[in-house]
């Protein structure tokens, strides 16, 4: 991104053969992402565990619990290591997490590693297929709205747009539920598997990575599979249609402004087929920006729809790390914001890769 | 909604049939018993750790207890012990063993196991600990006081005489549960006797055995093959899933995905009272709703204020709009199922008498005070409630609502001035309710007795503190129990905790399940007994 990329006397679209001084450039770039990586942990980590400190809230109480005598209460607070100074206990705790271990969670009474082995795949499954379902109807209803602006069409996708801002998501996942799964019975109903899936998955399924949407598949148990699946498209596409509503809109504002632009002007003179103006042209360069605008609204939901989750009993990392907060389990709050830290950063990464191939003035 | 056709519904439903296909009528397997509440206070599934509801309603199904409650009358009956006897001096207690029990590992279940449970008990020293321990037994002196003299007799030894039901109602609470020693003690890690690895395995001789636990997630039950009623369990196996929000719970029951929901609201229930092919079970359980006056405050340490507070509950009002369903009017505290209960309700709204009793206390025109409470709906609108009626007499409740964990910590640092509270007793036991609501060994503030509920309110209880000791050495079944009820009664009049009501919990099921109990106030769940009659 620096101004000698730009002037790249080779341009774009050229076979690039990789240089030495390519090479040395690329190694300098994942230095420089780790150490950003390490850094930016390391403040997270640091903010979290002061913030955690200084709330009124006692984590000693929330372990011991309502019957504690007082000696029962100093014993916890000695074990939790909570007697010790600030500095020391941010060290020891900077000490196990480099060494992967994360602590106990009080909430589950498990490793918090273990707990968030456990929650995270399903909150990606979520959100993943919540932000396909977002690209896959935000843009095309982003690129309508654009070329028909003010007209029927731009006003539909709007509407529903607004709906879908509108619309506060544990209403909508209750209603999309009652509707589905209550009235119609196409759904499945809230949970990760019915009955029958779920001894299936928990006898005769391995896990190899903790996605029940995969292990089933690598495994080779296409009745859990097709359960699992079943049971991810109401959340899903509850989740989803906030994405693309905002998909959808910022789309539409970043189209607007491209076919405002002259080549789109030349382009037309020159005879090209609109379709090809609106689709490759136009939409090619808003893809640029809108890059920005899908990673962010897929890392928000990495982060874990809370209200979602709670409606359709998903159990997952949003649902959580709220639990934890809520029950002053520090443990498990540090872990999970360390997670979605993590998965920020990789995915600006993952942003900035998608940059340089959109964007030739990017490399 | 179709008329919308919004492109996201459109696709969810097209995806939606193409996948859901043969799913329309669900019914749960007629062999496996599914239920849909929330588990997530569940911390650990070791009897010598589990203190939480959840944790209580799993260990009851896959341990057995010397003493153990019949699921259908609630009162204690022989368990793995066929029976027991005391010494004159009412200090040495000796159970004799059944005969022919087996762990599910096909082990027996022999005295020396039943001694090492409860030992173990008091090693791990754990929440759940204080109910072995009162007996007076330490990690010093428990391997001595309580052994297998053989491998069908166990001896526990007290260190002074102690009421014989007392023992025994506190033998089946979860933490005296026997555990099968040679198996857990194959996977004890260092010092912890197995705490670890029973904390997600089971190890029992009960009707279940534990398949997994995936917190906040799953509880999966498998019938034990080596129980000795194996033969009549219709239900292999129990799945317990989390679902924490009531209206998603109300669809699975609906649905039919479900057998039986926990958690309903009162609205749910209503709603579902007249759905053909549901029912509703009500159970009386051991939680009480009452006011704490703390004592340190100048104006609530004045007995007449304190009467005339319990004159300004709306008992009946509440019970019948806000809780209805939920509580029933309960004004002492020994909860309706316990032995020695009482059920008279003396107190009613009264808004004139206690206006008389705040003048002659010499606060004719009331006064302010603090109100404190966890941020939860249902005590929000309690207390919402009583500042209503207690403003009728003068007196402003400032309501405090804050987090759960804070009010208790407030609560422990006897920092408040009047709050409401719930408490659930810890075994079923007089003296579970009796020694912290009505016994204070020592009312100073370097005492710090913080789980005591008298010593929280600074109220030194020095009449019922000697009936409390009185009674639980009490040998005389029936006298016992005339103690318990006069001492409540004295509560009652005197005592600046103020029990108010206790707790209702409604189960919702299908109408073809039968024999499920939620234990009252003394047990936690029992799903063994359950039958499903096929389904219509």
């Amino acid at each position: 991104m620096t101004s000698a990329n730009i002037e790249d006397p080779r341009g774009p679209g050229r076979a690039r053969i990789p240089s030495s001084r390519g090479l040395s450039r690329a190694a300098r770039r994942v230095a420089s992402f780790v150490f950003s990586l390490a850094v930016t942990l390391f403040g997270l980590l640091l903010v979290t565990f002061l913030i955690a400190r200084v709330v009124p809230l006692d984590p000693v109480l929330a372990v011991v619990g309502d019957r504690a005598t007082q000696a029962q209460y100093e014993a916890a607070r000695v074990e939790l290591g909570l007697d010790r100074p600030l500095p020391e206990q941010f060290v020891r705790y900077v000490g196990d997490v480099l060494t992967g271990d994360l602590g106990t969670a009080n909430l589950t009474g498990q490793p918090v590693l273990r707990d968030i082995q456990r929650t995270f795949p399903n909150t990606l499954e979520l959100a993943t297929f919540a932000t396909i379902l977002g690209i896959v109807l935000g843009i095309p209803g982003g690129v309508v709205g654009a070329v028909f602006q003010g007209r029927w069409p731009d006003q539909v996708i709007r509407v529903v747009g607004l709906l879908g801002y509108s619309m506060p998501v544990f209403w909508l996942g209750l209603v999309a539920l009652l509707i589905f799964y209550g009235i119609l019975g196409w759904a499945p109903g809230p949970g990760r598997l019915d009955v029958t899936q779920q001894f299936t998955y928990e006898f005769d399924v391995t896990r190899y990575t903790g996605s029940v949407i995969l292990d089933s598949a690598l495994s080779g148990a296409w009745d859990v599979f097709r359960n699992a699946v079943a049971h991810l498209i109401l959340p899903a596409a509850v989740l989803g249609y906030f994405s693309m509503a905002y998909i959808s809109r910022m789309t539409r504002s970043f189209m607007l402004e491209q076919l405002g632009q002259e080549y789109i002007t030349a382009a037309r003179v020159k005879g090209v087929p609109e379709w090809r103006v609106i689709w490759v042209h136009a939409l090619g360069n808003a893809m640029v920006p809108l890059i920005t605008v899908i990673v962010l609204s897929y890392a928000s939901l990495l982060e874990g729809s809370v209200l979602t989750e709670t409606v359709f009993a998903w159990p997952g990392l949003g649902l959580y790390v709220t639990q934890a907060l809520f029950a002053a389990d520090f443990n498990a709050v540090l872990g999970g914001t360390l997670v979605i830290g993590a998965m920020f950063i990789v995915l600006n990464l993952l942003s900035d890769i998608l940059y340089a191939i959109v964007d030739p003035r990017a490399r | 909604m179709f008329n919308l056709r919004t492109p996201i519904l459109a696709g969810s439903l097209l995806l939606g049939t193409a996948l859901a296909g043969s799913m329309a009528l669900a019914a749960t397997p007629p062999d496996t018993l599914v239920i849909a509440t929330s588990i997530d206070d569940m911390l650990s599934m070791d009897p010598a750790q589990s203190f939480e509801i959840s944790g209580g309603d799993q260990i009851n199904n896959v341990y057995e207890t010397l003493v153990d409650v019949d699921p259908v009358s609630l009162q204690p009956i022989p368990g793995l012990a066929s029976e027991w006897s005391v010494s004159e001096d009412g200090r040495t207690f000796t159970f004799k063993m059944q005969e022919g029990r087996k762990f599910a590992s096909g082990n027996p279940v022999r005295a020396q196991d039943a001694a090492w449970s409860l030992q173990r008990v008091v090693k791990l020293d754990l929440t759940p600990a204080f109910i072995i321990t009162q007996f007076g037994l330490t990690k010093e002196n428990v391997d001595q006081n309580v052994r297998a003299t053989d491998d069908m007799t166990l001896v526990i030894q007290t260190d002074r005489p102690f009421a014989p039901t007392f023992l025994t109602n506190a033998l089946t609470a979860s933490a005296g549960s026997v555990v099968d020693m040679e198996t857990v003690m194959q996977h004890a890690e260092g010092e912890d006797l197995g705490n670890k690895w029973l904390s997600q395995n089971s190890a029992g001789s009960g009707a279940y055995t534990l398949r997994s636990w995936t917190p906040n997630e799953a509880i999966i039950l498998e019938a034990n093959p080596n129980w000795d009623r194996a033969a009549d369990l219709q239900m292999k196996r129990v799945f317990v899933r989390h679902v924490a929000e009531p209206a998603t719970q109300r669809l699975l029951l609906e649905q039919g995905d479900v057998d039986m929901v926990r958690n309903l609201t009162p609205t749910d229930i209503e709603a579902i009272s007249n759905v053909e092919g549901l029912k509703v079970q009500d159970s009386l359980r051991g939680l009480i709703y009452y006011l704490g006056a703390n004592q340190n405050n100048e104006i609530l340490k004045n007995p007449k204020v304190v009467e005339a507070i319990k004159y300004l509950v709306d008992y009946e009002g509440l019970t019948n709009t806000l809780l209805k369903g939920r509580d029933v009017v309960h004004q002492s505290f020994l909860p309706q199922g316990f032995l020695g209960e009482i059920k008279d309700n003396p107190y009613k709204l009264d808004v004139e008498k206690a206006k008389a009793l705040l003048a002659e206390a010499g606060y004719p025109d009331g006064f302010p005070i603090e109100f404190l409470m966890r941020n939860e709906q249902e005590r929000i609108d309690i207390g919402q409630a009583l500042q209503g009626t207690m403003a009728q007499a003068g007196i402003t409740l400032n309501l405090r609502p804050v987090v759960g964990s804070e009010a208790l910590e407030i609560y422990r640092a006897r920092n408040h001035e009047l709050t409401l509270q719930t408490w659930g007793t810890d075994y079923p036991d007089p003296h579970t309710n009796a020694s912290v609501f009505a016994s204070n060994p020592d009312n100073s503030a370097d005492a710090k007795l913080v789980g005591n509920l008298a010593w929280r309110n600074a109220y030194a209880a020095a009449e019922t503190t000697p009936m409390v000791e009185a009674a639980v050495v009490e040998q005389d079944e029936a006298k016992r129990r005339a103690m318990y009820e006069e001492m409540q009664r004295v509560a009652q009049a005197t005592s600046p905790l103020i029990p108010l009501f206790q707790q209702i919990e409604q189960t919702a099921m299908q109408a073809n399940v039968n024999g499920f109990q939620a234990g009252g106030a003394v047990e936690s769940a029992y799903y063994w007994p359950v039958t499903k009659a096929a389904a219509q």
